[in-house]
């Protein structure tokens, strides 16, 4: 028998001309040679334009691709399909920063091709637990609630649950402005994926990077809403990619925006559905969970490397819901999750960030002593016990009255209206510092008396609360 | 080794693979796939075609690819080196694969799960000429300080010994004895192979009436677990599962944990890693790794191999208990578990039952939950296994079919409360919707070992925990003010003891672990708190009064200021609380 390797090389690039269906984006091929899971095609249409493609499922009969551009134009007879022999690759160097590229890495900013360092494979590979850092530094993002309350820590996965019309983009390239970690000077960048988003929603994220001068360090992966649907499940693996070359091969510190996760969902129901495959809930694949992980597991830190992936994904939560599966499985995903909160906007605070159903749960390790101020612990639990309590208080006030309330309820209400209009709120274009948002943590808790600070030692009140 | 070409690919649809030309495959079967010799296993036969699911990235299968049969069912080494190892799904040390590959898992890397080279000090105990029955123990090695490995003769085998070695140094695939079978003379080794399957056979179940003691109060004090028991934690995101998990898995008093991170995050297991060498077991003095074996299969690595995770963890769990150890599976998580086994029976084209569930999930789980027990094993000593299943319902809803499947076959809740959560009240077991089946078993374990007055007081406490959520409602429409005191009171100590008893604060130095009998005193004192203040109450005290008591401040501090080991600060409290309540009475008398 010969060497079924060399066979493969030897099959490699063989061409068919001719599909036998087309199906949305799926296009189905049968009598060919045998090809690999997942191998790269391409597809040459008519006017001799190519399209790039996977395979879904390949068998001795037939072989099902997607095609990532699209399939609108392609005839039957006359398409061309030929076969690569590996997976999707792209290339990838860290001069690929301050450029702008489609969902397949290939550049639309009317640039030359990216210098090619080194070819990889888009889907990349799980990290072993084992070489895993455990991320415990500290990022301040001079957003008060994330700061004292939902702390970022370098090499996170920590997702902001949306709504539609909620000013999450605001915050995101809030964050990637502000974003530092203290004392140190590092190489950072910032890899951003945007998928099925407006075109205007990019050009505010590219305007925003411009106008505080990072430009330079950010790689745009756009999708846009008029982009075919199907090449948004990649473009977040191409950011990622380069993600992990920068962070694993050139040492730098990269956060990784992903917007709107919501709309990479969809596409993959859309998938899921024209392949038939049985669907579990909401119609969305059974392997959604399996899959989202792929994407947020890539970040994290790993031993003996000195760079850091910290991946923030925005998504909007269909209706508000919270317990609709996309929010659903991806809070089960990353290590916390920044909800917002629709009614706290129509408020007019921003960022609406809802205070009890936030969290972020790598933030134990990387706060107190040493990392941020030994106050933080457990003013932060203090903060969120008396907030907690704000909320049954007001809950009380809408049923009986506010007038009803014990002078000690209504003591509560007024921190809970100094928390929200000191604390949470902030400008756009504000950077505080942690010991900013700290000492502003205790002004508000000042509104309360000692005696309800059950959280707090009796040295931390001596030396914050008295002051 | 021979190869042993079994079929040839068809069909690749992610991790299942049609195999078609089968000549003599087994159900069940190892097989390699392809030249990357990917790991898979025979799970569907059907003329001369089969159906495999791969453990590992399907990525670049091509049809026509061979098909290695490896001739024996997808099995576990058992031997010693398990204890303080990490492993994946299918029993390979991620610390081996590391060394090959540094960051990323790699495809068709082959690693034996035992070492190979490392010797181990066997020291026999029987002698040639004894008759084993399978199971027995032929000799033992000391694996860790604190765990003595009992060599066992494989379950399936029994004869006479002709040849044992002296004591003395061997490697696990050394032949340390000879036992004539009604065949055959058989050799013997360090180790043996059990296919993950299969439960081992034990001679008899034993009642469950010993509690497994966990060190966290609103456990051991209100839903008590039983050696050998079954228990499930349900929870929504964010509910603290994996911290409720890791801190029985740091404190109860099993012998083995077999902690198994299904489909979770990687940043749990090297936080796991990190944490659990530093920690030291109270009872032991020894690092709790020591006694600890991890299973990591990540949400981000092969689905099919998720699903083997479970099995290969209960495995290694049952061969232990066969030693004669008390042994505690953590499995995080079962939904994830049953998630792989949708996933994989949708790529067969299995009829769905609910929401794309196979059908077969209810057996499925019901058998794993069947292999736990307190038994009395081959070996003719009495071992337990435990298995603590985190279950992570879509949305919180634990009317779905993973809960309520895995509620039928377990026989303790532990029902995660997000409001509880989001209170920032951990652990955030809810006193209304958990439960143990297991109470009335052991209340004679309870009486005699640490205090009669346990089951009593904790059916007041309970009962007085209900009565709070009626008057809570009540609350929550006329304020609390239009209450009577003798309410009012019912409210106040049902929040100092959440705060002062149920919260426990897995960071504390002192908090994060209680002694039985520092739960029963701190329980008794609360209880004597409401029993005497009603009386005082209905004597004409006030609850402000009551509160005003300098030693109720001691009440709400005592889990933090008293030690497990001078638990008599405890009685001072409680005779403190006593003479407060005699002033008060004498006031108002």
């Amino acid at each position: 028998m010969l060497d079924s390797a060399i066979q493969k090389k030897l099959l490699k690039g063989r061409e068919y001309i001719g599909v036998d269906k087309i199906d949305g984006p799926l296009v189905f091929i049968s009598k060919t040679h045998p090809v690999g899971y997942r191998e790269l095609i391409e597809c040459v249409d008519a006017k001799g334009a190519v399209r790039l493609g996977m395979v879904l499922e390949t068998s001795q009969d037939v072989v099902v691709a997607q095609i990532f551009e699209g399939t609108s134009g392609l005839t039957l007879p006359s398409s061309r399909v030929r076969f690569c022999g590996e997976p999707l690759t792209i290339p990838v160097s860290k001069e690929m920063l301050g450029r702008v590229f489609n969902g397949l890495g290939k550049p639309i900013d009317g640039g030359p091709p990216q210098r090619c360092d080194l070819e990889l494979n888009v889907s990349g590979m799980a990290i072993n637990p084992i070489s895993r850092q455990y991320p415990r530094d500290f990022i301040q993002t001079g957003i008060s609630t994330i700061d004292g309350m939902n702390t970022l820590i370098r090499g996170q996965k920590l997702p902001i649950f949306s709504g539609n019309g909620l000013p999450h983009n605001e915050l995101a390239a809030q964050i990637a402005r502000q974003a530092k970690i203290r004392g140190t000077e590092t190489e950072f960048a910032v890899v951003f994926a945007a998928m099925g988003v407006k075109h205007d929603v990019a050009r505010f994220f590219t305007r925003s990077f411009e106008e505080s001068g990072v430009l330079e360090n950010v790689a745009l992966f756009l999708s846009l809403a008029d982009d075919p649907s199907i090449e948004r499940l990649i473009t977040p693996r191409t950011a990622l990619t380069l993600a992990e070359h920068l962070a694993f091969n050139e040492d730098m510190h990269v956060l990784v925006i992903m917007t709107d996760m919501t709309n990479y969902c969809e596409s993959l129901r859309e998938i899921s559905t024209l392949r038939g495959e049985i669907p579990s809930r909401k119609g969305y694949p059974g392997y959604l969970y399996s899959d989202l992980a792929e994407l947020y597991e890539r970040s994290g830190m790993i031993k003996g490397y000195s760079g850091s992936i910290t991946s923030l994904p925005i998504l909007t939560m269909p209706n508000d819901d919270i317990s609709h599966p996309i929010p659903d499985l991806s809070g089960y995903i990353t290590e916390g999750q920044i909800v917002f909160e629709r009614e706290m906007d129509g408020r007019g605070i921003y960022p609406p960030i809802a205070g009890l159903p936030s969290l972020s749960r790598l933030m134990k390790d990387g706060i107190g002593e040493g990392m941020t101020r030994e106050d933080h612990p457990h003013l932060a639990s203090q903060l969120f016990a008396a907030y907690s309590y704000v909320k049954d208080v007001r809950n009380l006030a809408s049923v009986i009255g506010e007038e009803e309330l014990t002078p000690l309820d209504h003591q509560y209400l007024d921190f809970g209206k100094a928390f929200e209009e000191k604390f949470v709120t902030q400008r756009t274009d504000e950077d505080r510092s942690i010991e900013q948002t700290l000492d502003i943590g205790w002004e508000v808790l000042r509104t309360l008396p000692i005696d309800e600070l059950h959280r707090i030692t009796e040295e931390e009140i001596e030396k914050y609360y008295g002051a | 080794m021979k190869q042993r070409i079994i079929g040839e690919v068809k069909r690749v649809n992610g991790p299942v693979i049609e195999v078609s030309g089968i000549t003599d495959a087994m159900m069940f079967e190892l097989v390699k796939v392809g030249e990357q010799k990917l790991i898979g296993e025979i799970i569907k036969l059907e003329s001369n075609n089969a159906i495999v699911q791969v453990y590992e990235d399907t990525t670049g299968v091509t049809p026509h690819d061979p098909v290695y049969g490896e001739g024996m069912q997808i099995s576990v080494e058992l031997g010693p080196g398990i204890i303080g190892t990490i492993y994946d799904g299918i029993q390979r040390p991620l610390e081996k694969i590391r060394e090959i590959a540094p960051i990323y898992i790699d495809r068709g890397i082959s690693v034996s799960s035992l070492d190979r080279e490392k010797q181990w000090h066997f020291t026999p105990s029987v002698n040639k000429g004894d008759t084993l029955q399978g199971g027995m123990i032929v000799g033992t090695v000391q694996e860790t300080e604190r765990v003595e490995h009992r060599i066992l003769v494989p379950p399936d085998l029994s004869g006479t010994i002709v040849s044992i070695v002296a004591a003395g140094e061997y490697t696990v695939d050394q032949t340390i004895a000879e036992i004539q079978t009604q065949n055959s003379v058989i050799p013997l080794t360090l180790m043996h192979r059990w296919p993950i399957r299969v439960a081992r056979p034990v001679s008899k179940r034993l009642p469950l009436d010993i509690p497994l003691i966990t060190g966290q109060r609103v456990i051991d004090t209100l839903f008590p677990v039983a050696k050998g028991g079954t228990v499930a934690i349900p929870g929504g995101f964010g509910t603290g599962k994996t911290m409720t998990q890791q801190a029985v898995a740091k404190w109860c008093d099993a012998d083995i944990i077999v902690y198994i991170g299904c489909g979770e995050r990687g940043n749990e297991i090297t936080d796991v890693l990190a944490e659990f060498p530093k920690l030291i077991d109270p009872r032991t003095g020894r690092s709790l790794m020591e006694r600890t074996v991890l299973i990591a299969n990540t949400s981000n690595m092969p689905v099919s191999a998720r699903e083997a995770s479970i099995y290969t963890g209960i495995t290694l769990a049952e061969y232990f208990r066969d030693q004669g150890y008390h042994v505690a599976v953590m499995a995080d998580s079962t939904s994830r578990w049953a998630e792989a086994l949708r996933e994989l029976s949708g790529r067969m084209e299995e009829m769905p039952a609910e929401e794309g569930f196979p059908a077969y999930l209810p057996t499925r789980i019901a058998e794993f939950y069947e292999r736990a027990g307190y038994m009395e094993t081959l070996s003719q000593k009495q071992g337990s296994l435990s298995i603590i299943g985190a279950v992570s319902p879509p949305g919180g809803d634990f009317s779905e079919p993973v809960t309520q499947h895995t509620k039928r076959f377990i026989r303790c809740f532990w029902a995660l409360d997000r409001a509880l959560a989001n209170a920032r009240h951990y652990p955030a077991i809810s006193w209304l919707d958990s439960y143990s089946e297991y109470l009335t078993e052991m209340s004679a374990w309870w009486e005699e070992n640490v205090t009669s007055t346990w089951q009593e007081d904790r059916t007041i406490i309970m009962d007085l925990l209900h009565r709070e959520v009626r008057l809570q409602q009540v609350v929550k429409l006329v304020g609390p003010d239009a209450l009577p005191d003798t309410q009012r009171f019912v409210l106040d100590v049902c929040t100092l003891f959440k705060n002062a008893f149920l919260q426990q604060n897995a960071y504390d130095k002192i908090d994060m672990y209680s002694v039985p009998e520092k739960q029963v005193k701190m329980l008794h004192i609360i209880v004597t708190y409401w029993r005497r203040g009603s009386e005082a109450i209905k004597g004409g005290a006030t609850i402000v009064k009551l509160r005003k008591m300098k030693v109720y401040q001691d009440m709400v501090k005592m889990k933090f200021t008293v030690p497990n080991d001078k638990l008599s600060q405890l009685d001072k409290i409680e005779a403190r609380l006593e003479r407060s309540l005699n002033q008060l009475e004498t006031i108002y008398a």
